[in-house]
């Protein structure tokens, strides 16, 4: 398994002159979006104009007040749900002029799973040339912490302080059935994968979708230092699969899990958020199992592109 | 130049192609677009358009029909979009972005009657919604006026000291579905008067946030730059006339419209086409010799204040006609006129034709014929004509 080299924070000659999240911001410590776009900087190399759409969120926070920016890229903040709109038309002005402008548009998961979700469907069945990148933190972060569709079985939030009794919503299925050229999800605890993701998504055409679970240390009452092993434990017990699918048919499953009962206990163990429901590795186990079952089938259905 | 007989939506899906194709040397052209009665078939003829250097994009909502022309003003195209009634109202978080984000987007929107009940029938009350949005507002009372506005949206809202998007509202089937001869210019004239968009905040590789975070005073000045530009509009709507009349050789409206007002001892101020209907009212009453007087509010925003002002100075009624009802007050046309109207005036509310009654030159007349016999104001009132 390979470690993020000095914590994802080698400078390499191919990268951009700038940091697309500079020193200055002001996220949290052990931020997942702080990594996430460390790491997109890396695979954003020079060689890429970037242009971010971001909607309300955490990310939106970020870059301080105007009329500084802490993003060394330029940035659209948009409304909440638009995200996917306001990238198509920055998307289309680049194509209509040649220009080779990579447009992201960079949403949590409030402004993906809920209110962005009818934007984002319909901007990757038209196949806009967009890369949709979802931080996922499971939660409304910015604005408190409260529950979102992606917010897991058993996690307290300020809207369910007793803990969510339903499962999170499969975000990654529905964006693959959209039969978009490209769509995966992605580990941090995995830096090669996740840099050949993003590069890949980068380099094709079309409308792409990552998926990153993005550890937030405030929401998930978690130790700032270990959101890496969280996702590590969380991709080792198959809470997180990490796969892709091209075209919304052939499906490669990128990290073999280890069905880790023990894997799953730590993950629930390390974070207050699951403390309040008491919720135990044989509530979500068969779960876990059953997307397996799922994902290992469509492997195996769906190995030619 | 030719003449053609164009609907209403036609008219504006025609004017946005010219300017559409106009920009075809700078960024290019599109919008976002999304179907609603009666404004559908704009956006059917728009989405037939071909375009050297444009395209239409065909969303799933009106918030993201404006999504879409955001993303693409903020990266120097033109844009346009149409829409009316419920939509209008599930557009208007993005409407009000637009604005703030300073784009000169031009939407023509189809005056409808919000619902539930369903109701397709012309109202004012879903643009007079969006009247706070930052954006400017042109109500059009004929087809012509409905193809010019657009040209003139553009005109007037890519001008450097504006830098603001337009809204050209037009009576729901009274125009949008009614057939009227059109002169449409050919492109030549038309790129003479639309230069190409040069966006001075677009997006491009320079790493500024657009639309992050302001903190109190930031939006102080923000509000108060926009409130500036939005007052420039109004200096700089004689300069549009001025050179849509010498491209075109015909004079937009002005930013009110008076008929016979030298005069008039009673005024009646309507938007749209009530106007027109008002106009063969005051005809009427002229012959049996009462001094009456018909004032057209084309600009609602920036709002003609001055102008209406003066204009009603010497009147001693005056009739506001709403076509739109903010329930728990009256009509907003009325309750921000009658602010301009002479200390002494008796000045009546009459809201008619709510939820696209025929309003006719009859129910015109009863209204002047209330307000002659009243000594003072009296709540104000819903006159059915339906």
């Amino acid at each position: 398994m390979s470690e993020p080299l000095l914590g994802g924070a080698v400078k390499t000659e191919s990268d951009r002159p700038e940091q697309i999240l500079r020193p200055g911001n002001t996220n949290c410590g052990g931020c997942g979006m702080s990594i996430t776009l460390r790491m997109l900087t890396h695979a954003a190399a020079r060689q890429h104009p970037v242009q971010l759409v971001i909607p309300a969120c955490c990310a939106i926070v970020a870059p301080g007040q105007y009329p500084y920016s802490a993003y060394g890229a330029p940035v659209v903040a948009s409304t909440f749900g638009s995200a996917a709109a306001v990238a198509s038309g920055l998307a289309q002005v680049a194509r209509m002029n040649g220009e080779k402008t990579r447009v992201i548009a960079f949403a949590g998961d409030g402004g993906t799973y809920d209110i962005g979700m009818a934007t984002v469907s319909a901007a990757a069945e038209r196949n806009e040339d967009v890369l949709y990148l979802c931080y996922d933190n499971e939660i409304y972060g910015n604005t408190g912490g409260q529950r979102s569709s992606a917010t897991p079985f058993g996690a307290a939030t300020s809207t369910t302080p007793y803990g969510k009794d339903i499962l999170k919503k499969d975000i990654l299925a529905i964006m693959a059935a959209h039969r978009v050229p490209y769509a995966a999800s992605i580990s941090l605890a995995h830096p090669e994968d996740a840099l050949r993701k993003m590069h890949f998504a980068l380099e094709s055409a079309g409308f792409r979708f990552l998926h990153v679970l993005s550890p937030c240390p405030t929401g998930w009452k978690a130790e700032a230092a270990e959101g890496l092993e969280l996702v590590r434990l969380a991709v080792r017990s198959g809470l997180y699969p990490v796969y892709e699918v091209f075209g919304g048919h052939r499906l490669v499953i990128n990290i073999e899990p280890e069905m880790s009962r023990e894997a799953l206990e730590q993950y629930f163990a390390k974070q207050g958020r699951f403390q309040k429901s008491k919720v135990k590795v044989e509530d979500v186990y068969e779960s876990i199992e059953r997307a397996w079952r799922d994902l290992r089938g469509l492997a195996a259905l769906r190995q030619e592109g | 130049m030719t003449i053609e007989l164009l609907s209403a939506n036609h008219a504006a899906a025609m004017a946005a192609t010219l300017a559409g194709r106009a920009n075809r040397t700078g960024r290019g052209f599109g919008g976002g677009v999304y179907p609603i009665t009666p404004q559908s078939e704009c956006i059917e003829l728009l989405c037939r358009q071909k375009f050297e250097k444009g395209e239409i994009t065909r969303v799933e909502s009106e918030h993201s029909a404006m999504g879409v022309c955001i993303g693409l003003a903020v990266a120097g195209a033109r844009t346009f979009t149409a829409s009316s009634s419920n939509g209008l109202a599930y557009m208007t978080e993005n409407v009000y972005a637009a604005a703030f984000y300073r784009l000169p987007i031009v939407m023509m929107a189809v005056n409808r009657t919000l619902g539930p009940p369903w109701n397709i029938w012309v109202d004012h009350g879903d643009t007079l919604l969006l009247r706070d949005t930052g954006w400017i507002q042109l109500y059009c009372e004929d087809n012509q006026e409905v193809f010019d506005s657009v040209l003139f949206g553009y005109r007037l809202g890519e001008d450097r000291r504006v830098l603001l998007p337009v809204l050209v509202c037009q009576d729901a089937f009274v125009l949008s579905h009614t057939m009227m001869q059109i002169d449409v210019p050919a492109q030549e004239l038309v790129d003479r008067f639309l230069p190409v968009l040069d966006l001075p905040h677009r997006v491009a590789e320079r790493p500024v946030t657009i639309g992050g975070l302001d903190f109190p005073h930031e939006t102080e000045v923000h509000r108060r730059q926009h409130a500036e530009a939005i007052a420039r509009a109004a200096q700089i709507y004689g300069e549009c006339q001025d050179e849509f009349e010498r491209v075109f050789g015909r004079r937009p409206a002005d930013r009110i419209v008076p008929y016979r007002m030298d005069d008039a001892e009673i005024a009646l101020v309507s938007m749209g086409t009530t106007a027109a209907t008002v106009r063969t009212a005051v005809d009427a009453a002229r012959a049996r010799g009462v001094k009456a007087g018909g004032l057209r509010v084309r600009m609602y925003r920036p709002f003609p204040e001055r102008e209406l002002k003066a204009a009603l100075a010497r009147c001693r009624r005056v009739a506001i006609l709403d076509r739109d009802i903010s329930l728990g007050h009256g009509g907003v046309l009325w309750s921000e006129t009658r602010g301009v109207t002479p200390r002494d005036a008796v000045v009546q509310n009459y809201m008619l034709g709510l939820g696209g009654g025929d309003v006719r030159p009859r129910h015109i007349t009863a209204v002047i014929d209330d307000i002659l016999g009243r000594a003072e104001a009296a709540e104000p009132m819903i006159m059915e004509v339906a």
